[in-house]
């Protein structure tokens, strides 16, 4: 059986079991998920899971209830139904019920690496070996991750939906003595993933990284690379353009006010990468600008918070929504194309010359698209050697996009990545966190130190409110998330300051 | 064909396909939520899954293939799978693999449950909820939210060496929160956790934590604190209460102490620990009155069971014994890599996760004090209670915390609540200036522990009371 015919026999049970005027939606998703994982320089975890999953909505008489199943035998689908319709009849009443999606066409664009979807051990584990030598003797960690699903989706109005999706990621650090380096990349092909590429710079850093000094906490301008920035983006994500949080006024978010600086505009575009073309609910996917320009414009809502502040689903019903909100998660940071060229005039090509150049770029070339890396979207390395700099420091800063960023700060923190953010406050979205992989010392446009780790305690939407933001880099590099189908893309940003409330130390 | 017969098939594959090891687990998980917000279901949900993952050791390399299937069929090729994708693992190798010896089990092991949860009804489950969040709205909350959730997990495992166990756990537990919304913040009181207290025991548990009685007062609290005065900036003797210790005990000392972590293992996404094995028995991480163990034993516990995910049986064991680090959270291989003599603490979140080293119940062993008795003995201080948030670096060394809810502590009295009150420090200088210890020991539930790629949920035990800490930074904040 097909996912759609699967969803259609659902469908047609509930029926069967509980009347017509029983409403139903079902989707159907397989998926194949792989993930080779590596540590201390070995694959150490190297798993694979085949799995379809059955997911039932239903409205009976007032009530609702959901249930999902992992059976799709005859008994199984019967059984998930029949406790489904159990479920629904036990609830109270579900006044607020939205109704289910009408028939409307949902458009799939078919960009489906057939080679991605049926990857083999092999072609992870290859990539694992290319990262792995290519770090030169450091210690090496991370995964390869490929994935698949292909679903369906049917409800009780008629609609239907069908879609096919792949992904492949790869994450990985270089470890030089305690200190680590990163690199990470998700793409629709996993040919397009090199994992000597990636090794390379992940090494870089980590050498970069070597003999960190520990600053006093405190406010500093900051350049935070793409994982770095990835970890704002789910963050607005969660709490700011979340429907239901902000249905419920916990959301920081006010549509029609310029909360941001005038060069943030986020987009949330599943249609960016390969992706699934419906939701939940059946609703189509499509791109949700969040933001345009600094001004707060949209929120990700299922059909129930859309309903509640009396508006239409964008598309953002998802497992768990009912909980946590109907979420954004594959936002994009749009790259401004002004900004380097103005870092460019005030200096910005000397970066990029005292830190060797750039891999095919000479001294003030700062033009992103002039760097990119094998691999499809990994910036190639600045440089190497020759800065004069203590520990080969100058790699802190890996490709020329960064480097014209960095090059406009006369005191301030290069950063690459933050870890365990959690936060503080939802409405004002202050977050606490730590930096992780790497963070350096900028002085006069260059990174002059290695730099112990911070702790930072920093409201999300206020690091970038106007005049916040002091220039985007040109290329963004999509980051994956914990979650296949999950991913957040930006370029590197430099932000006028952010607020470090702890060093190393305490 | 029975599930230890497709475990079975699956671990024989693996065998025939050139794996020195192999073992598999069957399982079968019904999960139960329920969800209501201001007086209504919010959601019900229903979920039940099936499934067999298996795991082969072939050479040094392992492969874990997983099929939501149990047919011969199914299982011999996902064990032929698990062996193949063991092989790919050898084009990256690593040193040679051992195992710890452990008993080749053959058991049953059952958790205490006394009212089946998922038989209790769900109209009484649903009224519940409702009338709770209804009862905090009429007191003052912005948004009143309830939630229960059900586990009822059956395993079979087998292995190579002749292990043949079934276990059925049963988990559950459930809390409520109340929000209140001021001007720029929100101010948020839940009972008795921050989502709730879970145990592996039945639905008596949830009725023994009196949710409707206390809706009213977390209400209240949520609306008061949003004109307390903010919990001040600086270094002061902190005394938590024992739902925060729970989770200060599960991040800086449950997961440093997880052997994979010490090993470099989880280096590159979950991080590694400050712990370094050549200090095992000799490293102070605190105080005298630190004794914490790892005990999967203690009935109804949310990390209790009668054996892991491969096959070792549950043991009580010392992670910290007067203040000194004695004792870590192993598998059978991490065991090995590191010389000891025992795993017993490795997991896997259902059937299509790989088994790994997770917490099973890491919890203080009680003090002298009560939590009275602390406060009577601090001068200048504060009380801070439920967490609100966490966060820890990547060795389990720099914390933050934040709590719902602080008091000021002022000559052997509780004075004034504050609002948004947070610490932080560093583990082990923060364990060893614990220096009271209350006897009030509840073993705190947490349902939610994220570790492993691709990601697993675990449920973890933790034991805790009420402690004091000295010169402790409290008060940070944007």
């Amino acid at each position: 059986m097909t996912e759609l015919d699967i969803a259609g026999q659902v469908v047609e049970l509930v029926r069967r079991l509980a009347g017509p005027a029983a409403e139903a939606e079902v989707t159907v998703t397989r998926r194949d998920l792989a993930l080779t994982r590596f540590a201390n320089s070995f694959i150490h975890q190297n798993v694979a899971e085949s799995g379809v999953g059955v997911r039932l909505r239903v409205h009976v008489d007032g009530r609702t209830a959901a249930g999902s199943g992992s059976l799709v035998d005859t008994d199984g689908l019967r059984a998930l139904v029949e406790r489904t319709l159990t479920a629904a009849r036990l609830c109270p009443p579900d006044p607020a019920w939205p109704g289910l999606t009408p028939p409307a066409p949902v458009r799939s664009d078919g960009r489906v690496d057939e080679a991605t979807a049926y990857a083999e051990p092999d072609a992870r584990a290859d990539r694992v070996r290319g990262f792995v030598d290519a770090v030169g003797g450091l210690e090496a960690a991370g995964y390869c991750r490929t994935s698949y699903r292909s679903g369906a989706f049917a409800n009780s109005t008629g609609h239907a939906a069908l879609g096919r999706a792949v992904e492949a990621a790869m994450d990985g650090i270089a470890r030089a003595g305690g200190a680590d380096g990163v690199a990470r990349l998700c793409v629709d092909r996993l040919a397009d993933l090199d994992g000597a590429a990636l090794g390379v710079r992940a090494a870089a850093k980590a050498r970069a990284a070597a003999d960190p000094v520990e600053l006093p906490p405190g406010r500093y301008e900051v350049v935070l690379e793409p994982a770095a920035v990835a970890d704002l983006l789910q963050n607005l994500a969660w709490y700011g353009f979340n429907g239901k949080r902000y249905a419920q006024r916990q959301s920081f978010a006010e549509p029609g006010t310029a909360q941001f600086d005038p060069t943030v505009t986020l987009v949330d575009d599943p249609l960016h990468g390969s992706t699934l073309p419906y939701d939940l609910e059946g609703t189509a996917r499509r791109a949700l600008t969040l933001v345009e320009a600094g001004m707060t414009r949209a929120m990700a809502h299922d059909r129930r918070s859309g309903a509640e502040v009396g508006t239409a689903s964008t598309g953002h019903g998802m497992l768990g929504g009912s909980t946590f909100g109907p979420l954004p998660h594959n936002v994009r940071l749009l790259a401004e194309a002004r900004v380097t060229d103005e870092v460019a005039a005030s200096g910005g090509g000397v970066a990029a010359s005292r830190g060797g150049g750039t891999a095919s770029g000479g001294p003030g070339r700062v033009d992103g698209a002039a760097v990119r890396g094998p691999g499809a979207g990994v910036p190639g390395p600045a440089g190497s050697g020759g800065d004069g700099l203590p520990g080969g420091v100058a790699q802190a800063v890996a490709d020329a996009d960064t480097a014209a960023l960095v090059a406009g700060v006369e005191r301030g923190l290069l950063v690459s990545d933050f870890w365990y953010t959690r936060v503080l406050d939802p409405k004002s979205l202050v977050v606490t966190g730590l930096t992780r992989n790497g963070v350096w010392l900028i002085e006069d446009g260059v990174p002059v130190r290695a730099v112990r780790d911070f702790r930072f305690t920093e409201s999300y939407p206020k690091a970038l409110g106007p005049g916040r933001v002091r220039g985007l880099g040109r290329r963004p590099v999509r980051q994956p998330d914990r979650v296949d189908g999950v991913w957040w893309e930006a370029p590197p940003l430099r932000l006028a300051e952010w607020n470090f409330t702890g060093g190393a130390s305490g | 064909m029975t599930e230890f017969d497709a475990a079975t098939a699956a671990v024989q594959a693996a065998l025939d396909a050139g794996a020195r090891y192999a073992d598999a687990r069957v399982m079968h998980r019904r999960y139960e939520s329920m969800s209501a917000r201001n007086g209504a279901i919010e959601e019900l949900t229903r979920d039940e899954s099936i499934g067999l993952g298996v795991r082969a050791l072939v050479g040094s390399s392992w492969g874990f293939a997983a099929v939501p299937d149990l047919s011969d069929a199914a299982a011999r090729d996902a064990g032929r799978r698990a062996a193949a994708i063991a092989a790919a693992s050898a084009r990256v190798p690593g040193p040679p693999v051992d195992l710890v010896p452990t008993e080749a089990a053959v058991a049953s092991w059952a958790s205490d449950c006394r009212i089946d949860p998922l038989g209790v009804a769900l109209s009484d489950k649903g009224d519940l909820l409702v009338g709770a969040t209804a009862t905090m709205r009429e007191h003052g909350a912005d948004l009143a939210e309830g939630l229960y959730q059900i586990w009822d997990t059956a395993k079979w495992f087998v292995s190579s060496e002749g292990h043949r166990i079934d276990q059925r756990i049963r988990e559950c537990g459930g809390g409520i929160s109340a929000t209140s919304i001021g001007d720029g913040e929100t101010q948020r009181r839940s009972y008795p956790s921050y989502r709730g207290q879970y145990g592996t025991t039945g639905w008596e548990l949830v009725e023994s934590l009196g949710l409707a009685a206390h809706a009213a007062r977390i209400a209240e609290e949520s609306r008061a604190l949003l004109t307390a005065p903010e919990c001040p900036a600086g270094e002061t003797d902190l005394i938590l209460g024992g739902e925060q210790l729970a989770l200060q005990i599960h991040e800086s000392v449950g997961h440093a102490i997880e052997l994979d972590r010490i090993l470099g293992w989880e280096a590159a996404f979950a991080g590694t620990s400050w712990l370094d094995l050549a200090r095992l028995g000799s490293l102070r991480y605190g105080s005298e009155l630190m004794n914490v163990t790892i005990d999967p034993t203690i009935p109804g516990a949310l990390g209790s069971f009668g054996f892991d995910d491969e096959g070792s049986p549950a043991v009580r064991r010392h992670a910290v014994r007067e203040g000194r680090w004695v004792g870590v959270l192993a598998g059978r291989d991490s065991a090995a890599v590191a010389g000891l003599d025992h795993g017993g603490s490795v997991r896997a979140d259902g059937w299509a996760r790989l088994p790994m080293v997770r917490m099973t119940n890491v919890g203080l062993e009680p003090g002298p004090h009560t939590l009275d008795e602390i406060v009577a003995a601090t001068d200048d201080g504060v009380l801070m209670d439920v967490n609100r948030s966490w966060s820890i670096d990547d060795r389990r060394l720099n914390f933050q915390f934040g709590c719902e809810i602080g008091w000021e502590v002022k000559k052997g009295r509780r004075g004034r609540m504050l609002r948004n009150p947070t610490y932080t420090g560093i583990g082990p200088l923060f364990w060893r200036s614990m220096d009271m210890l209350s006897s009030e020991t509840v073993a705190w539930g947490t349902p939610n522990c994220g570790k492993g790629q691709p990601g697993q949920i675990g449920h973890t035990g933790h034991p805790a009371a009420p402690a004091r800490f000295r010169d402790v930074r409290v008060g940070v904040r944007a």
